[in-house]
């Protein structure tokens, strides 16, 4: 059966969608000798560190290439805002972002940090979210858009299982501040904002116990 | 904050099942609907809230029970587990009745333990809640149904009943955000605005070409069309139910924030795009439609011309992963 319509090939082709990425091949090699800058918080092999005084590192490896390659270039273009990174990003051309988001992208993850203490409640709290969503606040599940084990799926929706708690609990407060806008069709931060400060926790919390994806 | 909905001014007209918890549950609900433009209840209708999986955790009912109830929570939220033998696409029970099940105005699935045996316009005959199961799989899973009485049947009866724990059988009132409730037509439907607005707000989830996305075998965003989709049998290839769907349910997370207008629009143009072929066809696409016709396919652009290729919609063979059109549930009851 032929499902899809010539039109709809000529569109897609024509016009990129915003949230594509019209993503420019990537030289891991290349992209290794250009994130050698990056070492000092991401880590050397990309998995990068939970700080839980202070501001964390997102673990890189694993991640889409991508999204990681869109990241860049929003921090670059100020459509995400962050005052550590968007020096460190704007050092990179853009064959040197598509270099580096292929080389992480290949790394392997290791387990996030910063849920080792939380109690059981919390944990079965963030459990809750992550899977089924808790529809009394129409908060959908994380797994409905991040993927089975929200261990990504596709290049729209990234891995968040097995990123660092500070990082997570971070990122959703930045979309509740309105600092992180970044997201298509506002469909992330329209969930962040119905969310607790303890619900952001738990789910942070419970997140980052969890197996990150292995490639 | 939220602005808390005066339940207490209701409560003599609401009919509250289970006491207290479900009490603040259902205010808990009704609160978030409201906020999020649903209409509030009315003074003369049902309003149940079905209890949660931690409820049932919580319960004193019987453990065989309790591990029965949470086997017909799997196979609902993950259908995907019945592939090649229920199951002949990419659809969970849950990816049309969100919320597992439990949402007003995603089809909560309760109402027809409390309303079944009765007859049903689209078989013709009196049908039960097993049958009335058996037809979602049949139809919206392009399946065919696990047997009555089996196991699986059997725990999903189950889920649907101990989700309307406390609602009387045969409700005379009306239920609260029953079905998809379809906004008002609107005069003009535009293929070419729906299919810019299919493309701006649903393809990043649903893909450009209808057919979703899957993950390792499993379903992250089901397929609105094409072989991984419903059969043309399925209630949702109404237009108006699409539109209804979509209006309350759609882009994920953002329910009611496309207009009337543009919710007909897209659901006219996913209406026009083909998917497998109703397992009620007799083998001619003109004769099934005069069949079907006014109980069923007058709601739909089954055997129409398509707007996206002008060929008659539904006149092909094309069954979808499964290699038979009908299952035998589909069968007329006498009761004689
Ligand atoms: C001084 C510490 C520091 C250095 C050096 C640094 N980063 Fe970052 N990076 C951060 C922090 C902090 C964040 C999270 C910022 C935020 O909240 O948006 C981040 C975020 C990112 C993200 C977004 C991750 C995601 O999951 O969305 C990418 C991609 C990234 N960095 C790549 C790089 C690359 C490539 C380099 C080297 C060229 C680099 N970073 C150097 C601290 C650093
Ligand atoms: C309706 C879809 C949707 C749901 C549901 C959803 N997310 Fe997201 N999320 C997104 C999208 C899209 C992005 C990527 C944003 C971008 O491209 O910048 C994202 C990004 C994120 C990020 C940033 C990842 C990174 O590496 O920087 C975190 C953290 C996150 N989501 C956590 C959650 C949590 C926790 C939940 C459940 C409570 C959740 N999400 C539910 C759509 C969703
Ligand atoms: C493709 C979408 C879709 C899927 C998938 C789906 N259904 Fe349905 N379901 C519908 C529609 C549409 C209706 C009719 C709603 C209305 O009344 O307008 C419905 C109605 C029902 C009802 C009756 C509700 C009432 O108000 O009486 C039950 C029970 C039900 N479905 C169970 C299931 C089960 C069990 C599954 C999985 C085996 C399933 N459905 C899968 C679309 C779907
Ligand atoms: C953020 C991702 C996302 C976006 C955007 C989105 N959907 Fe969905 N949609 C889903 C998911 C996930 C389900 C299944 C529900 C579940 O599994 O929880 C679904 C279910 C559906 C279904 C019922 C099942 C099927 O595939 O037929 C239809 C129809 C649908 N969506 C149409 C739309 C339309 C139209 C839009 C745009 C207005 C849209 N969706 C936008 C994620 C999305």
């Amino acid at each position: 059966m032929k499902l899809l319509p010539i039109t709809l090939i000529a569109i897609g082709a024509a016009a990129l969608p915003g949230w594509a990425f019209a993503a420019t091949d990537g030289d891991p090699q290349k992209g290794k000798e250009a994130a050698v800058v990056c070492v000092a918080c991401h880590q050397a092999d990309g998995t990068g560190k939970n700080n839980p005084n202070g501001e964390s590192w997102p673990q890189l490896a694993g991640l889409d290439a991508a999204y990681l390659a869109k990241q860049l270039s929003d921090y670059k273009s100020g459509q995400r805002e962050n005052a550590t990174m968007k020096p460190f990003a704007n050092m990179l051309s853009e064959q040197q972002v598509a270099d580096v988001a292929a080389y992480y992208s290949q790394l392997t993850p290791s387990q996030g940090q910063g849920g080792e203490n939380a109690d059981e409640a919390t944990l079965a709290r963030g459990e809750m979210l992550a899977q089924r969503g808790d529809w009394a606040d129409y908060i959908v599940s994380c797994k409905s858009c991040h993927g089975p084990g929200n261990q990504g799926a596709g290049e729209a929706f990234p891995g968040i299982a097995g990123q660092h708690a500070g990082y997570i609990e971070a990122q959703l407060k930045a979309w509740q501040a309105g600092t992180r806008k970044n997201d298509p069709q506002d469909l992330m931060g329209t969930i962040a904002r119905r969310m607790s400060d303890e619900d952001i926790r738990a789910v942070a919390a419970w997140l980052s116990t969890q197996p990150p994806q292995s490639n | 904050m939220k602005p808390t909905f005066a339940i207490t001014a209701l409560a003599g007209s609401l009919l509250l099942a289970g006491g207290v918890a479900a009490n603040e549950r259902t205010e808990d609900y009704l609160n978030t609907l409201t906020e999020l433009g649903y209409p509030a209840p009315k003074e003369n209708q049902l309003v149940h809230i079905p209890p949660t999986m931690q409820d049932l955790e919580a319960s004193d009912m019987h453990p065989e029970l309790k591990r029965v109830i949470r086997r017909g929570y799997d196979l609902f939220t993950d259908t995907q587990q019945l592939r090649g033998e229920n199951v002949f696409n990419n659809m969970n029970c849950s990816s049309c009745h969100l919320g597992e099940g439990r949402m007003p105005f995603s089809a909560p699935v309760w109402p027809a333990a409390v309303t079944l045996p009765n007859f049903r316009g689209k078989n013709g005959h009196v049908n039960n809640l097993e049958e009335r199961i058996a037809g979602c799989f049949t139809y919206s899973m392009n399946g065919k149904p696990p047997e009555y009485g089996s196991d699986n049947m059997l725990a999903l009866a189950a889920y649907h009943q101990w989700l309307a724990k406390g609602v009387e059988m045969y409700p005379e009132k009306p239920i609260y955000g029953r079905g998809f409730p379809a906004p008002e037509r609107p005069e003009e439907l535009s293929y070419a605005n729906g299919e810019k607005l299919y493309q701006e707000q649903c393809a990043v989830c649903h893909s450009e070409n209808g057919e979703g996305l899957q993950v390792d075998g499993k379903t992250v965003f089901p397929a609105p069309w094409g072989d991984g989709s419903n059969n043309w049998g399925a209630g949702i290839v109404r237009v108006f139910t699409a539109a209804g769907f979509i209006k309350n349910n759609m882009p994920l997370g953002q329910p009611l924030s496309l207009s009337d207008q543009e919710a007909w629009d897209i659901a006219y143009y996913i209406s026009n795009q083909e998917r497998p072929q109703d397992p009620r066809y007799t083998g001619d696409v003109k004769e099934t439609l005069e069949k079907y016709g006014p109980t069923f396919h007058k709601h739909s652009l089954y055997g129409q011309a398509s707007e996206a290729t002008g060929e008659t919609l539904g006149d092909h063979d094309n069954t979808g992963e499964k290699d038979f059109l009908k299952p035998d549930t589909v069968r007329p009851r006498t009761f004689e």
